[in-house]
């Protein structure tokens, strides 16, 4: 994985020294609040509910053991033994005190991580598909063009103080696990006829309060204007964005006003200036970035094959995990674990200080100290030999992580909400606990098979509902809580946004409503074959309506 | 009127505050300070500019309350969640799910 050289280790280094200024400067009260916002910001620092919360970037989602280590590290120290793996591939501290953040960030410069560009009108943390460099339909690995973006965007003079913040995602697969078509930039790898590697470019994706879902303005952008392109996407943005007002200053709300043809045919012009410039990306850089990216030296273990099947035959529940939570690799001796942050009735994305000791034992004993962190607020193993999936396995029910619910029902994206987020309307966690409580059993969701639910606490939507199979939107109504229900939105190379299907549920009845669309999937599938989302987009809202509201429902407020 | 107390977040911790009858930030909504009429609430806003400007706290709100029983509510949901804590049980040690919350 990527190494600090002399000049980053300085950067983060200098920054973490100058937050330290500020931070004293602000206990002092030399600095005042309207003058310490931004700069705590800048660092990743917000003010929650009940206390400060610290966002630390995991570029890309990868991180070795010493690096989860660390995490544990400032969970224990700074926070109240927990952090919150979110959908951007960064974790969240929940109670750091703000005297003590310049410590907790010094520490996190000694094993190369930092909180700069968490927040802010800047480019944000460039993510990237968890499965990459591992994933049997991989043209290339994202991760060095990924991080290519991330030098070059850091503290870019130019896009640090963009109309609003700015998110890019990058996938190297057929299957898009990236959710590449909700981002303001999504960079698809892929090889043109010449077997040359570039990248589809697609625009203005993104959920909040007007989701939408990106254009592509381009179908093969040569890997070497990487740069020059998107700094020509850049400064039409940074030109046209909506400065006036925050919730119009997305770029997705220039592409829609503007039109995706004439964005593309401006940034197409910038481009065209800016073409065969210094920003040109040699090979050799490109190779010299990629060697740090390289696959693990993976040796032949074809004896994992009989042992695995002796293991599944010994242990129902050993095989129940491979089986969901273990997907084809690359390599057909390996394999790659989703280790799920899912527990039943437990809070998504969440893990102790013991977890993330325990995570990193493992990657470092049986998965060449390579950890990812998903977007679906789970942690990979993306190397995994088959013959050592048993004491992997062993060691994960020991920290209480081997729950065997990959991309099934009860692997629920939920967002803060009102438990942490002072811009919540409604809690998230209670009810992706109360539902996960509800679909527990596996054989009940076996049955239900692959369905994406994911819950927000309010319409800035990180909890990405508009994308899930089933969305839930909490809102504010009369003091109390209500929950809106989207169906049929998806996050993947067939991005749709989730239709809104009626009036919202008192929190006491969402989950029996979640239960009878489910029921009614049931019901209606040709067969257990047709996922959730298949037989949406077959039937549409109508037979869910009358299942919920009673038949003849005219489209409910 | 409803009755009014004020919140705030302490600047050096961010942990939830009200101002209790000494004009002390106290870290138990129990213990705040009631306002139940115009010129107190004033008093109230007024205080908190004070406590803003010299970075005590940040934050700062005036919110609304009821006494049940001799036990402050705040009327918000996400105002008795601040007072009483997260809902669920998020942490070793850590319980949530307070009597105002639910
Ligand atoms: C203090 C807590 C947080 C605050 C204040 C916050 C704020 C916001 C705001 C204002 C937006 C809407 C942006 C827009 O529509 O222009 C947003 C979107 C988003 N946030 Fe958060 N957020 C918080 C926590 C999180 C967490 C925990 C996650 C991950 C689980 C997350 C991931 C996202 C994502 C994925 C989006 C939607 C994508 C997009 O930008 O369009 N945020 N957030
Ligand atoms: S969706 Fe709303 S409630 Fe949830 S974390 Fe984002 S801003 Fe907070």
């Amino acid at each position: 994985m990527y190494r600090y050289d002399e000049f980053d280790h300085a950067f983060v280094s200098g920054r973490v020294e100058q937050f330290r200024d500020q931070v004293a400067r602000r206990l002092s009260g030399e600095l005042a609040e309207d003058a310490f916002k931004p700069l705590r910001l800048m660092n990743g620092v917000y003010l929650q509910l009940h206390a400060y919360m610290l966002r630390v970037a995991v570029p890309y989602g990868t991180l070795n053991s010493r690096q989860m280590r660390m995490l544990a590290h400032i969970a224990r120290k700074y926070d109240r033994g927990y952090g919150h793996f979110t959908t951007r591939q960064n974790i969240q501290y929940n109670w750091p005190k703000l005297s003590e953040l310049p410590d907790a960030l010094a520490d996190l410069a000694t094993v190369e991580m930092h909180s700069l560009q968490t927040s802010g009108n800047c480019i944000r943390n460039v993510t990237a598909d968890h499965f990459a460099g591992a994933a049997a339909d991989e043209v290339a690995d994202p991760r060095p063009y990924a991080e290519i973006l991330r030098q070059w965007s850091s503290v870019h003079p130019e896009f640090s103080f963009l109309p609003r913040k700015f998110k890019i995602a990058v996938t190297g697969a057929e299957r898009d696990r990236a959710a590449i078509q909700v981002h303001d930039i999504g960079l698809h790898l892929k090889k043109n006829g010449h077997g040359e590697i570039g990248f589809a470019v697609y625009v203005g994706g993104g959920q909040g309060r007007t989701p939408l879902v990106a254009k592509k303005i381009r179908d093969f952008l040569p890997e070497a204007d990487l740069l020059t392109y998107t700094t020509a996407i850049m400064r039409v943005y940074n030109l046209y964005g909506r400065r006036d007002n925050k919730f119009k200053a997305r770029i997705k709300i220039l592409v829609h006003e503007m039109g995706a043809e004439e964005l593309a045919r401006q940034v197409e012009a910038e481009f065209a200036e800016l073409r065969g410039s210094e920003l040109t990306l040699p090979e050799s850089d490109i190779a010299a970035i990629a060697t740090y990216f390289a696959p693990p030296r993976l040796a032949p273990r074809a004896e994992g094959w009989a042992n695995l099947a002796q293991w599944k035959k010994a242990d129902p529940e050993f095989a129940r995990w491979v089986q969901q939570n273990v997907q084809p690799h690359k390599h057909p001796d390996y394999g790659m674990v989703t280790i799920s942050l899912k527990p039943i009735g437990g809070i998504p994305g969440d893990a102790s200080d013991a977890q993330m000791e325990a995570v990193a034992d493992i990657a470092q004993e049986y998965a060449f100290d390579e950890i990812r962190v998903s977007h679906e607020q789970n942690l990979i193993l993306p190397h995994v030999a088959l013959a050592d999936l048993e004491p992997v396995y062993r060691g994960l029910v020991a920290a209480g992580l081997a729950t065997a619910n990959a991309g099934l029902i009860t692997d629920i994206i939920a967002c803060p909400g009102l438990d942490y987020c002072a811009l919540a309307n409604a809690r998230s966690i209670p009810v992706a606990q109360e539902i996960s409580n509800r679909f527990g059993s596996p054989e009940r969701q076996a049955e239900i098979g692959e369905l994406k639910i994911k819950i927000s606490g309010c319409i800035n939507a990180c909890g990405h509902h508009h994308v899930g199979h089933i969305g839930l939107l909490g809102v504010e109504k009369k003091g109390e809580e209500l929950y809106q229900i989207t169906l049929g939105g998806s996050g993947d190379e067939n991005t749709s946004i989730g239709e809104i299907i009626g009036r919202g549920f008192e929190p006491e009845k969402v989950t029996d409503a979640v239960e009878v669309v489910v029921d009614t999937y049931l019901g209606l599938r040709r067969d257990p074959s047709e996922t959730f989302l298949a037989a949406y987009r077959r039937v549409g809202p109508q037979p869910f309506k009358d299942a919920l509201y009673g038949e003849k429902t005219v489209a409910a407020a | 009127m409803a009755d009014k107390v004020l919140t705030a977040n302490r600047l050096s911790d961010g942990t939830s505050v009200w101002l209790d009858a000494a004009g002390n930030w106290n870290e138990r909504l129990q213990a705040a300070f009631v306002a139940r009429h115009k010129e107190a609430v004033e008093a109230l806003e007024a205080t908190g500019r004070q406590a803003f400007a010299d970075n005590q706290v940040v934050d700062v709100n005036v919110i609304d309350v009821e006494e049940v029983d001799g036990v402050l509510r705040p009327l918000r949901m996400r105002e008795r969640i601040r007072a009483e804590g997260p809902t669920i049980a998020y942490a070793i040690g850590y319980s949530g799910l307070a009597a105002t919350a639910a």
